[in-house]
């Protein structure tokens, strides 16, 4: 383990921007957090989560995949895809990291290989940050992941003074060894403190004792049909608010865009509570706000597990939680439709 | 599948336009060079765009057993299909694929008694199925297709089917428009019910394709005459995007329409909620 | 502190369901923590008592549900409405978006709504439990022993600090006693934005727009986005929803939304409330309400069930569009 003090930071920040583009959460004007490339003068932000999560690093909100032009009734096909340069993301929470290996399942292991995505995860190194001040809104916990010892290519410890450094893949050793100059060798000591601390706070937390129990693979037939869904679903706006700040949100839509000098043809984020989101000229399948809202958390907590070996595909990082018009969010669910309120 | 190309498609030609119906037309597509732009299974399906309009999925109606060129039929409906409609022969698409699981019809349907029931536009998955069978026509029983449109003028494929399917050794074909028509003389009524009439043995495999309420009512009528739900197909139509079971949109319970669909047999859909 | 209680609210209702006035109750429903308040449809008293609150975070308005409520629910719903969420529903049914016949409009009086993010901003996060204690909130945190005390006025939303009426201009029935309109300071930060150069005016738009995620929260939530297809949701509009395609059309879409919504905006704030990325939605909306008052004359959306908008109503008197011109220019 290795370790440098808060005040060294920048220094280590330059060191590490020198060799890729780095990206850190800073504050912006409103308060709140978000990643941003690192330059001279940046500051890394007291606040760990950010608004947006760190997903769109690798499965951005728009992208473009294919570009076209056409003369006559000639069509020619332009591959605009490049190879992605070295980057870093630091300051990564553990629920966050964990939401990389969801979308993983979905665009890196699964065939066909998502080629645009993989190619980001290449050069993608992600340096974690335990997460030492979750937030009322947090229960990653409720999915076995630890804020306290999160993963990624290095862990990153912040106490009072200093940052702990701990690299967890060759990538990882490759990054620390060009801070060597920076950082200093040290044992565990202040981590293992840090540890004890987090653990501590993350009982305290007001979800603390949601659990998972009642959701998972093989659940559908039994909570498909609950006249739950309905009451919860009642007032929702149909906005994409929870899927646009969700790290694990994977759907997307694929569009053209005329520019004018030819035709790009885009993906972007696409929401299942959009009611054109299964839209097509001959019907639609999902007819009310209902059945689009309970597709949401169908998906994380039944239909992705049984495509995924029980894994769930919510990280419990809380931003729908925090940012739903209408307060409405995955731990009701969790707590109403499968757990014990609902015997 | 090249994973390089699962979202990127390649050039197609339409070769030649077949006027089918009021509103449904055939397109031939073959790439550049005259060739088939990629090999099949039937009942795939693959994605056909014209760039700036949009990218919609078909299902493919030629039969794999044609090596030469793909045909789509296609029923003007929405922006995608609309533009092909007024497309001339010559003019280049976009097409990427294939996509979707086939009908087993080199396991599940071998040696077995066919019954294709189709209505309206849902001719056009089936008949790739039709055609494969036709042509493998040793490895199959008894071959009976129930087709029925609108008029006698909405019928998809119908001089192939009165020129070549009806012609087949083992091959019936029972035909029914909704509403008398002059010039027609046969049957008149809707599909589920002819096939109620028709009464059909339980010894073959039903695959049914049409509007859903064709669907429930022949489904009726199949499990009246005996039939069981692990003897009956059909191919689901949900929106689509990507194609490669990622973006999400025809996700139905655990399964993606676009590539552990679109053809499920009617005991794998009672797993799924009932959502398509 | 409300002027009026919960208990005061659950009576009332429990009232004129079992009187048979309405069938319904369309309220705040408590959620996980003491701030997350969903609206909800209430039928009995069990569920009035169990789950209706009423408290300093009980921010939404629900003049928008009744247009699809009063079409879903067969039978006449009370809503409780604040002084400003009256105006919505006054503009609602200036646009014949629901039936009046359906609701029962209670009045209730309202002292401002505190904004979660003000309040996290001064106890940080971590809330186990917000309680009121007359004029401030005790709120306690899992980082702190003590419950740390926060005045109300401190946290106001900033509607609620520029706030326009405590008069109610809808109602069957009021509770408690009834305000006035109010000289607010709600177009300062207007009057700033127009102070600014045309460059600074166009950093400060690019700084706040660029965070927007394009959730299409601020529409969903907007009293006045009431169209049965929004011209965001058409795909051959070309302003799609969804991504934006370049920065421009991030920018396209707030700017169309605040003209479609000008002359019929009440300035509820909703669109700001919800935002998650706190962009200062509503600003753009007041500058089309500051510019109307100023080239027409005086007019309040929603303040009679009727009017005709000054953008609807032509008049010899009206301003010729090269006088707005000049006006722009002295003002730039």
């Amino acid at each position: 383990m290795r370790k440098c003090s808060l005040d060294s930071l920048n220094a280590v920040f330059a060191k590490i921007a020198e060799a890729a583009e780095l990206y850190l959460p800073v504050n912006c004007t409103d308060g709140s957090a978000a990643f941003s490339k690192w330059e001279e003068g940046k500051e890394w932000s007291n606040n760990l989560n950010t608004v947006k999560s760190p997903k769109e690093f690798f499965f951005p909100q728009t992208e473009d995949l294919v570009a076209f032009k056409t003369s006559g009734k000639n069509i020619e096909i332009i591959d605009t895809r490049k190879e992605r340069e070295d980057f870093v993301v630091f300051g990564v929470r553990a629920c966050d990291v964990k939401a990389f290996e969801v979308l993983d399942n979905v665009f890196l292991l699964k065939e066909p290989y998502d080629s645009y995505y993989t190619n980001r995860r290449e050069h993608g190194v992600i340096i974690s940050v335990a997460c030492n001040r979750p937030a009322d809104t947090c229960f990653c916990k409720t999915f076995g992941i630890d804020p306290a010892d999160p993963q990624g290519d290095i862990s990153v410890w912040k106490t009072a003074d200093s940052l702990y450094w701990q690299a967890n893949t060759e990538r990882g050793a490759a990054l620390l060894e060009k801070i060597a100059d920076l950082t200093e060798d040290c044992d565990t000591a202040a981590v293992d403190a840090e540890k004890e601390k987090i653990t501590k706070i993350m009982s305290k937390l007001p979800l603390a004792n949601l659990t998972t129990e009642g959701w998972g693979a093989g659940k559908t037939q039994e909570l498909f049909d609950s006249p739950i869904w309905a009451e919860m679903s009642e007032a929702c706006l149909g906005c994409g608010t929870c899927t646009f700040v969700c790290p694990t949100c994977q759907c997307y839509d694929i569009k053209d865009f005329n520019t004018g000098k030819g035709v790009v043809r885009f993906r972007c984020w696409d929401s299942c509570m959009y009611s054109d989101f299964t839209k097509m000229s001959a019907g639609q399948p999902r007819l009310s706000q209902k059945e689009r809202f309970r597709q949401r958390f169908m998906h994380k907590l039944v239909y992705y597990p049984e495509n995924n070996n029980g894994l769930f595909s919510c990280v419990g990082c809380g931003r729908c939680v925090a940012k739903c018009p209408i307060s409405m969010n995955i731990a009701k669910v969790m707590k109403k439709i499968g757990g014990k309120e609902n015997e | 599948m090249n994973n390089v190309e699962a979202l990127i498609p390649k050039i197609g030609v339409i070769t030649d336009i077949r006027i089918d119906t009021p509103d449904i037309k055939t397109f031939r597509v073959v790439t550049p060079d005259g060739e088939k732009p990629f090999e099949h299974r039937p009942g795939q399906c693959a994605m056909l765009s014209m760039p700036g309009v949009g990218e919609a999925m078909f299902s493919i109606t030629s039969s794999p057993t044609n090596t030469e060129y793909m045909e789509f039929s296609i029923k003007k409906c929405g922006c995608v299909t609309e533009w092909l409609h007024q497309a001339e022969v010559g003019q280049q698409v976009t097409v990427r694929g294939p996509y979707g699981n086939p009908f087993p019809v080199d396991d599940a349907f071998r040696g077995k008694n066919m019954l294709f029931v189709a209505g309206g536009v849902g001719l056009a998955p089936l008949r790739s199925v039709i055609n494969y069978c036709r042509h493998y026509r040793e490895n199959y029983g008894t071959i009976d297709i129930v087709y029925g449109s609108r008029s006698k003028d909405d019928l998809l494929d119908y001089r192939e089917i009165i020129e070549e399917w009806s012609k087949d050794e083992g091959v019936n074909v029972h035909l029914t428009i909704d509403r008398e028509q002059e010039g027609w003389d046969g049957h008149v009524g809707f599909v589920p019910n002819y096939v109620k009439e028709l009464g059909f043995s339980t010894d073959k495999t039903a695959i049914l394709c049409g509007p859903p309420i064709m669907i429930k009512f022949t489904l009726d009528g199949l499990y009246s005459l005996g039939f069981e739900k692990t003897q009956i197909y059909t191919t689901l139509e949900m929106r689509m995007k990507c194609g490669i079971g990622k973006c999400g949109r025809c996700n139905v319970g655990s399964k993606y329409i676009c590539k552990d669909g679109p053809v499920f047999r009617f005991d794998e859909l009672d797993e799924l909620p009932d959502e398509y | 502190m409300q002027a009026i209680t919960r208990e005061q609210l659950i009576n009332k209702a429990v009232a004129l369901l079992a009187d048979g006035t309405v069938k319904y109750v369309l309220g705040w429903k408590k959620g996980e923590f003491d701030y997350d308040i969903t609206p909800a449809v209430f039928e009995t008293a069990e569920e009035l008592n169990a789950d209706f609150v009423w408290n300093d975070f009980c921010g939404a308005n629900f003049s928008k549900y009744l247009v699809a409520k009063t079409r879903k629910l067969d039978g006449k719903i009370l809503v409780f409405l604040k002084p400003c969420d009256t105006y919505s529903f006054n503009q609602l049914l200036t646009e014949h978006r629901f039936d009046r016949d359906k609701v029962y409009a209670v009045g209730i009086p309202c002292n401002g709504m505190a904004d979660i993010a003000k309040v996290k901003e001064v106890c940080g996060d971590g809330i186990s439990s917000i309680a009121t204690e007359g004029d401030a909130l005790a709120v306690t945190t899992i980082y702190d022993d003590e419950p740390v005390k926060v005045a109300v006025e401190s946290v106001l939303a900033e509607r609620c600090l520029n706030c326009k009426s405590k008069k109610h201009v809808a109602y069957d029935e009021l509770m408690g006693e009834d305000g006035d309109t109010l000289d607010s300071n709600r177009f300062d930060e207007v009057a700033k934005l127009e102070a600014m150069t045309p460059d600074e005016r166009f950093a400060f738009w690019q700084n706040e727009l660029s965070r927007c995620i394009r959730c299409n929260a601020c529409r969903d939530v907007c009293p006045a986005c009431t169209c049965e297809k929004c011209v965001f949701d058409n795909p051959t509009s070309g302003v799609e929803n969804k991504a934006p395609a370049n920065s421009f059309e991030e920018k396209m879409f707030h700017i169309i939304r605040a003209f479609h919504v000008a002359g019929r905006c009440t300035d509820c704030g909703e669109c700001s409330r919800v935002c998650p990325q706190n962009i200062p939605l509503h600003l753009l909306n007041r500058k089309f309400i500051k510019d109307i008052n100023e080239f027409y004359g005086e007019y309040q959306a929603g303040a009679e069930v009727g009017s005709r908008a000054p953008l609807v109503n032509y008049t010899t008197e009206d301003l010729e569009p090269g006088e707005v011109f000049d006006r722009r220019d002295t003002n730039a």
